[in-house]
């Protein structure tokens, strides 16, 4: 790999940019797909650029085959994003979970006593209201929102952007009667039935889980479910 | 450098950190190879696009299979480094070499070596 290339590479993730990056695998040739890309070593024909397109769309690196060359397309994407509603101890848990995991996590909760540094070392906090901080975020298929805080002027106003957004997961802590008025309040919003059905609540897997490193573990575990069951669409 | 401390005193280096330790070891004027899986068939413990960085020293950050293979990735990649010519290298129980080193997951994974220029 160039210098110019590792460097492009290198940039495009810090502005949280995409890219690819097309080798061949004979000869190492590459090219870099994306913004700021140095001019490559290897002439990108149609069918080259048609699997790269795809690569991208599909968030999958991949290698290809095109007459006797063979070609290994490396996806680069940000990571994907967790927004974690209610600074609450769940989230003190499943915050460096995710990370672990790959996920950019943000903690929302403008209650100033829960959203603290101390509480939340090295996690992106912010203290505005649930929905304006959702408005701000580019909420796509590759983002998650969890609620946590139990309390419906907090977690209502999420989950409304939530379901007017297209996450790949939407999770909502609370017991299987705080679920059902939750879903009262929600019809009465005017969301139906398939819609609100997006929403995964009780949250989590069913492992049994009684803490909190145990509750974040079987949220962590249902998001992985959704996100791996199938392959992610490709952007509308 | 995204580097998470766990509890025990060992650290883990994110995924996408790889790429900045290699950048940051050739800064510091040493030869850096990277390993990376492009195509894997049957139960391989890491996905397609996994990398594994190494320096001249032999320090590395990252992984090409569940630790099964990393020493022969190792070897290739200080012979890559020596010769500045990329590899494709291909484990599986079928492969002598992958007995040698233990591909005991039953899979196949092939791996493309390269060095930084």
């Amino acid at each position: 790999m160039k210098n110019a290339v590792l460097d492009a590479l290198l940039a495009a993730r810090a502005a949280k940019a995409s890219a690819a990056l097309v080798t061949e695998l004979g000869s190492g040739a590459q090219t870099l797909v994306g913004p700021g890309a140095p001019p490559g070593d290897l002439p990108l024909g149609a069918a080259l650029h048609s699997f790269v397109d795809s690569a991208l769309a599909d968030d999958r690196s991949m290698s290809a085959e095109i007459g006797d060359q063979r070609y290994f397309i490396h996806v680069f994407n940000p990571p994907r994003r967790l927004v974690i509603v209610g600074a609450v101890h769940i989230a003190q848990v499943l915050a460096p979970m995710a990370a672990l995991a790959g996920y950019a996590v943000t903690v929302v909760d403008p209650r100033g006593a829960f959203a603290t540094e101390d509480r939340f070392p090295g996690v992106e906090l912010t203290r505005q209201w649930p929905d304006d901080a959702l408005e701000g975020l580019d909420v796509d298929q590759r983002t998650a929102i969890v609620t946590l805080t139990h309390d419906p002027k907090l977690d209502d106003p999420a989950l409304e952007t939530a379901l007017r957004r297209a996450p790949f997961y939407i999770g909502a802590l609370g017991s299987k009667r705080t679920h059902a008025s939750r879903v009262a309040r929600l019809r009465e919003t005017g969301f139906d039935d398939a819609e609100i059905a997006r929403i995964h609540a009780p949250v989590g897997l069913d492992i049994g889980a009684v803490s909190p490193a145990e509750i974040a573990l079987s949220i962590l575990g249902e998001m992985t479910l959704l996100l791996h069951r199938k392959p992610p669409r490709a952007p509308a | 450098m995204s580097e998470l401390k766990t509890g025990t005193g060992a650290s883990f280096t994110a995924p996408h950190a790889i790429l900045e330790q290699a950048a940051a070891w050739r800064a510091a004027g040493r030869k850096v190879g990277l390993a990376t899986v492009v195509r894997t068939w049957g139960s391989s413990p890491r996905p397609v696009g996994s990398q594994l960085a190494v320096d001249e020293t032999g320090a590395m950050v990252g992984s090409v299979s569940g630790g099964c293979v990393e020493g022969a990735v190792v070897e290739e990649a200080r012979a890559a480094m020596a010769d500045g010519k990329p590899r494709m290298l291909e484990f599986s129980v079928s492969n002598e070499q992958a007995w040698e080193v233990g591909l005991a997951c039953g899979g196949t994974v092939e791996i493309f070596v390269e060095t930084l220029e």
